[in-house]
């Protein structure tokens, strides 16, 4: 160490004196690290433009680290003693500057002191092909294939020179594969006329979009009839490929909204479809769901990943009892007179909304996602899908599992098949049709918690969260067919897939016209849905 | 008109109490501002609104209260006569527009349109707009109906695609390429016929106006009801099904008064637009279309003047409620729908004549 420091002193000396730093520094008597560092202090970006190339040729841990602390505006030097810095966190004092080279700290520097080193644009590019090559050489593949998608990012013909070397060595088939990519990209402005063929032939079936950009350019750049032909057919195996991925994208989106869909109108089905009741505050037992997440994120602020899951049986047990409370309270004096009980649960619909405005303030809230649930899924450069989406995917198909066995497989879900479909013979063998009604539109309030926590994840928490679903649920639960959980799936999941491939086509608000357009009419044609009840029940 | 009313005892006192109003009212006005029963001009607008509510409920009750649907999409047909008139309204601007050009309405200007669209033609002219204000929506009742009533959808289906036709209707008249002004709506209207919206006179005759549509539509509602088609509707609300097999076209006789219903409300949304002074898509929002039903239940179904007397008891609350305790109002409102539908099954009206009969 104390050789460096005579040498810099040596350096010192040798700028004051004035001499040209090239002459002065021999190659072979200091590192490249510290020539470089030299260079870099140089005025004349020439010289800069050589001091990365030497960190690069070096490619050691402190040479990546030099580059990119270059790349980020954060190397400087000490106007006084001209040591390369790097800076770090600001203060009120100034930055907390550290050596260059040995990363020793040398406390606190104002900012008159110090003096950036300035790139331009050109020298930007090269640090960052000296840092991708770097990232090539390193030992975690993850890492490597990074840096050759970021190649694939900003094509170069260079980059093939760099790379064809690192081929033969690499072991993953994947960053090989990449590789091979990047090399036939810049082979497509080769000279040879078979290596430009071998090239497009390489690239056929790859979506990348420099592939698609590169072989529009070399098409436009040929005379050779049979060639463009080639390129033509390789360009349309692409968009084939290209679009099937788009339509694998809408289907997940549609599927995302249909499982919301389906989340939001599963309840409903419960309590409309099963016991004849329209509840109009199905809404608003979503919207409670919500909102208990919402306070159970306050509860626990330091485990939000743990809350989400805390808040599932936390709104099934919310919504649930406020749905036995409206069934105790209202509905049960209403049962026979649907049009009334409209009405009345409307009534509740305000009264909940209300209330959560004057508890909770009408400004929406917002819910934490997750660490866990946030980010996305890459799985190529044209397909990428958001994870809480396929979580609410995931999710819809669970709770429509879990309560398919309830209504099927248990006790409860017998007794509630039994009063709905003849109410007196129930009675009659003694199954207590006001506790069935009761626990039904429970459980049907509950599944709306349910559905809450899932909304929560996915817009902001406000009292009219439920107001904006209701219309829609109840779209999907007459369009599957009521009294039929397997219609309700079916119909939100149609109504979602075929709202997000209308999209693109008509715009957002239209899709949603047209389909609500298309519901009134196919109810004229099917009235009892696509699923419709058979047999004594459907006449009730 | 005098056998119209010869057995509905409830239909004269509501004829001579609105008579009574619609002379005093605008006399009331005239007064002197610093006589104790001067009311002022906004008072007059705003019982003239209350009034076009009360033929919106009218409407509302013949379609319920008689044959039995329950129509949650009621406020579209209001809000499309709305429309109507608002369109005439904003063609007599002119060129007093903040943009000042004399073709097109200021939000078309705005949107860089270069000339009216083809739905804007004749609306320019009074009489083709009153023509459209019940046309436009008594012919989509008529075509909804008739789709609706052909394949015999009915009860719960029938009151949710109805919400859903509004719902449509509404994310339809919120998109600016619609040519309705989008968002905004329309407003910001001048004169009505040559006379300023904004005298005291207009206001006035535009009150007495509504008074008469009001008392008017009811007149027509009870000739329809006492009618052979409003005996038969009934029948229907109470057994269809026996109606039909008796040899009646059900279908016929609800596409008739579900029509006259749509049209009935469309006139009142003509008669609302001027008072107000806007017409925008929220007028279209399904929560409006409830609350209109509940007027009626608070009033009282099947009687037409119990459902005008709903429709004003519950917007004077409304208008009490949200200037002094605004907090109260939606609790107050939702209480209303609870506490009707279980306490109060024939309305107000219904506890009156229960009362008048058990003494």
């Amino acid at each position: 160490m104390s050789i460096i420091k005579l040498i810099k002193w040596l350096l010192l000396a040798s700028l004051l004196s004035g001499a040209p730093l090239a002459v002065s520094l021999a190659e072979d008597e200091i590192g490249a690290l510290e020539r470089a560092g030299e260079l870099l202090k140089s005025r004349k970006f020439s010289d800069k433009s050589q001091a990365v190339e030497l960190l690069t040729r070096d490619a050691g841990e402190p040479a990546v680290a030099l580059l990119k602390a270059l790349l980020n505006s954060r190397l400087y030097y000490i106007k006084k003693d001209k040591q390369l810095v790097i800076i770090g966190e600001k203060s009120k004092e100034g930055y907390q500057v550290s050596d260059a080279l040995n990363h020793q700290s040398l406390g606190t520097l104002s900012k008159r002191k110090i003096k950036k080193i300035s790139l331009n644009n050109r020298l930007r590019s090269q640090i960052r092909s000296a840092l991708a090559v770097a990232e090539l050489r390193s030992p975690d593949g993850e890492k490597r294939l990074a840096a050759v998608n970021q190649m694939l990012d900003r094509p170069k013909a260079e980059y093939a020179a760099l790379i064809e070397p690192l081929l033969e060595k690499e072991s993953d088939a994947e960053v090989r594969d990449a590789m091979a990519i990047v090399i036939a990209l810049a082979n497509l402005d080769a000279e040879d006329e078979s290596a430009r063929m071998a090239a497009v032939e390489t690239l056929d079936g790859n979506i990348h979009p420099a592939v698609r950009n590169g072989l529009k350019k070399l098409k436009q750049n040929t005379d050779d009839k049979a060639f463009s032909a080639e390129i033509d057919r390789v360009l349309n195996n692409i968009d084939a490929k290209l679009q099937l991925y788009s339509l694998v994208e809408n289907l997940f989106f549609g599927l995302s909204l249909g499982s919301v869909l389906v989340l939001a109108a599963i309840g409903l089905a419960i309590t409309f479809g099963v016991m004849g009741v329209i509840n109009m505050a199905h809404g608003e037992l979503i919207m409670i769901g919500a909102y208990t997440t919402y306070v159970i994120q306050l509860l626990m602020p330091d485990n939000i990943a743990a809350s989400v899951i805390v808040a599932i049986p936390a709104a099934f047990v919310v919504s649930g009892l406020v749905g036995i409370a409206i069934e105790r309270g209202v509905i049960r004096f209403l049962y026979g007179r649907t049009l009334e009980t409209l009405l009345a649960t409307f009534g509740i619909s305000l009264i909940l909304q209300q209330t959560v405005r004057s508890i909770f303030s009408p400004l929406n809230r917002s819910v934490e996602t997750p660490a866990w649930m946030s980010g996305t899924w890459e799985i190529n450069s044209a397909l990428s899908l958001t994870m809480n989406r396929l979580y609410i995917i995931l999710f819809c198909l669970l709770v429509f599992a879990a309560l398919f066995v309830v209504l099927k497989r248990t006790r409860l879900g017998l007794q509630v098949r039994a009063v709905s479909q003849n109410r007196a013979m129930a009675r009659a063998m003694g199954v207590r049709s006001e506790w069935v009604d009761a626990m039904t539109f429970g459980l049907g309030s509950g599944i709306a918690g349910v559905a809450g926590v899932a909304l929560s994840q996915l817009t902001n928490v406000g009292p009219n969260l439920g107001q904006s679903y209701i219309i829609d649920s109840f779209m999907v639960v007459v369009f599957g067919g009521v009294g039929n959980l397997w219609g309700t799936l079916v119909g939100g999941m149609t109504l979602g897939v075929a709202n997000k491939f209308l999209e693109p086509w008509s715009g957002a608000v239209l899709a949603k016209i047209l389909v609500l357009v298309f519901i009134i009419l196919f109810i004229q044609k099917r009235p009892r849905g696509l699923f419709p009840q058979k047999g004594r029940a459907a006449e009730g | 008109m005098i056998g119209l009313l010869k057995n509905d005892r409830g239909g004269q006192i509501f004829l001579i109490l609105l008579a009574l109003a619609t002379l005093l009212v605008p006399l009331l006005n005239l007064l002197p501002a610093d006589n104790p029963l001067h009311l002022t001009t906004y008072t007059v607008t705003l019982l003239g609104k209350y009034l076009t509510f009360a033929l919106l409920a009218m409407a509302i009750d013949l379609a319920w209260g008689y044959l039995g649907i329950l129509s949650l999409g009621h406020g579209a047909f209001f809000a499309l006569g709305g429309y109507a008139m608002g369109m005439y309204l904003m063609r007599q601007i002119g060129d007093r527009g903040v943009y000042g050009n004399p073709e097109l309405p200021d939000f078309m200007v705005f949107l860089n349109w270069e000339s009216l669209p083809w739905f804007w033609y004749g609306f320019d002219m009074f009489w083709f707009a009153m023509l459209m204000v019940m046309l436009v929506p008594g012919l989509l009742a008529f075509v909804f109906g008739w789709l609706a009533f052909r394949s015999r959808v009915t009860g719960v289906y029938l009151s949710i695609i109805t919400q859903a036709l509004t719902y449509a209707l509404m994310l339809a008249f919120f998109r600016n390429e619609m040519g309705f002004g989008g968002n905004n709506g329309l407003t910001d209207f001048k004169d009505i016929l040559g006379f300023s919206l904004q005298a005291d006179t207009t206001r006035s005759a535009l009150y007495i106006t509504s008074a008469l549509a009001l008392g008017l539509g009811y007149l027509a509602c009870r000739a329809v009801v006492n009618s052979r088609l409003g005996r038969v509707a009934v029948a229907i609300r109470d057994a269809e099904d026996r109606t039909r097999f008796t040899g009646y076209k059900v279908e016929h006789v609800k596409l008739a008064i579900f029509t006259f219903s749509a049209v009935l409300a469309g006139i009142a949304g003509a008669l609302y637009v001027p008072q107000v002074g806007i017409i925008n898509p929220g007028e279209f929002s399904p929560l409006n279309s409830i609350e209109m039903v509940i007027w009626v239940a608070v009033g009282g179904r099947a009687t037409l003047y119990g459902a005008a007397a709903g429709a004003l008891m519950v917007n004077y609350g409304k208008t009490y409620f949200t200037a002094a305790l605004p907090e109260v109002w939606l609790f107050a409102l939702g209480a209303l729908f609870v506490l009707v539908t279980i306490f109060l099954p024939k309305g107000v009206i219904g506890l009156l004549q229960r009362r008048r009969s058990g003494s």
